[in-house]
């Protein structure tokens, strides 16, 4: 075990900023761009309900 | 035809390869985490303080990965856009167009973690030294094909227009690998290499090696999560794409 504490683990021995910058945004990209590419599908799936809806509503008034 | 060899033109359909990708996702994102938290354990817990760089080299666990993943993504999509020109295969141009923005995303966490690490140890937060400058050509040769594909609206000729791109890139990735070898850098040479033993700890290795696999199982999960999203966008006037079961409901 490297740290006697929760301080001494989040002090990176004086580091804490490099390491936990370099940490931090790596962690928040790999939540964020998961995030994009779901919402991307979800977009295209509501573009095609909404297109495949609109052509049976004309077709129901002819 | 010999029946035993299998059809792999089949796979290279989008209507085979779109729900065959959604079975996959589930269980690359359950590799993404056990790879991710036993190399987070080793890395933070296991591995001793560097002698040398203290606390501060803890880095190298998301460093060397995000460096690696950057490199092998621009491979892997060279691959696809290759074959998309060959073979004029459409799911190849889908799948070089999923890989670009994670592959970005790498050579970006490899920059900036690399200035996080170069500010403390060097002194400097970026030197323009060979290594460093062919990894920020890299990342531009991504925004580069992302900003091509996205100028083009015909997506099978934008895929052609990225293919040379990318191919014509490829020249860079062995300029980064050996970069610190042909050229005298501020950057270290490699920890790790084929053709000796690695210069580090075992531990460190350890933990080094698993935050590369969760790196890879990340990177596939989240490509195939967008090629997914391409297939849809693409091929929305097939008729398979509005059998969907997720298009019933």
């Amino acid at each position: 075990m490297n740290w006697g504490s929760a301080s001494e683990f989040f002090a990176m021995g004086g580091h804490a900023l490099y390491v936990w910058g370099s940490f931090g945004a790596c962690a928040a990209l790999m939540v964020i761009e998961p995030l994009l590419a779901r919402m991307r599908r979800n977009q295209a799936l509501n573009e095609l309900r909404r297109e495949i809806r609109a052509r049976n509503e004309s077709q129901d008034e002819t | 035809m010999n029946n035993r060899i299998i059809n792999w033109f089949k796979f290279s359909s989008p209507q085979t390869f779109y729900p065959l990708a959604g079975k996959m996702i589930p269980w690359f994102w359950v590799l993404t985490a056990v790879f991710g938290l036993a190399g987070l354990y080793i890395g933070f817990f296991v591995a001793p303080t560097d002698a040398q760089q203290g606390e501060g080299y803890r880095i190298i666990f998301i460093h060397v990965p995000a460096s690696w993943m950057s490199m092998f993504i621009y491979l892997v999509m060279a691959f696809w856009a290759a074959l998309g020109l060959g073979f004029n295969t459409r799911l190849s141009g889908m799948m070089a167009s999923a890989l670009a923005p994670t592959g970005a995303l790498m050579a970006f966490l490899s920059l900036w973690t690399g200035a996080l690490w170069g500010k403390p140890m060097w002194g400097t937060w970026w030197v323009w030294d060979a290594r460093l400058t062919s990894e920020l050509i890299l990342f531009f040769l991504y925004l580069g094909f992302i900003a091509l594909q996205s100028a083009i609206d015909d997506a099978r000729r934008a895929d052609k227009a990225g293919a040379v791109l990318a191919l014509v890139g490829v020249i860079n990735i062995p300029i980064i690998y050996f970069s610190v070898k042909w050229w005298n850098t501020l950057h270290q040479g490699a920890s790790v290499s084929l053709t000796k033993s690695p210069s580090m700890a075992q531990t460190m290795l350890w933990g080094m090696l698993l935050m590369a696999l969760a790196f890879w199982m990340y990177s596939i999960a989240v490509s195939l999560t967008r090629v997914r999203a391409i297939i849809l966008e693409r091929e929305r006037h097939a008729g398979w794409v509005e059998e969907l079961p997720e298009l019933k409901s």
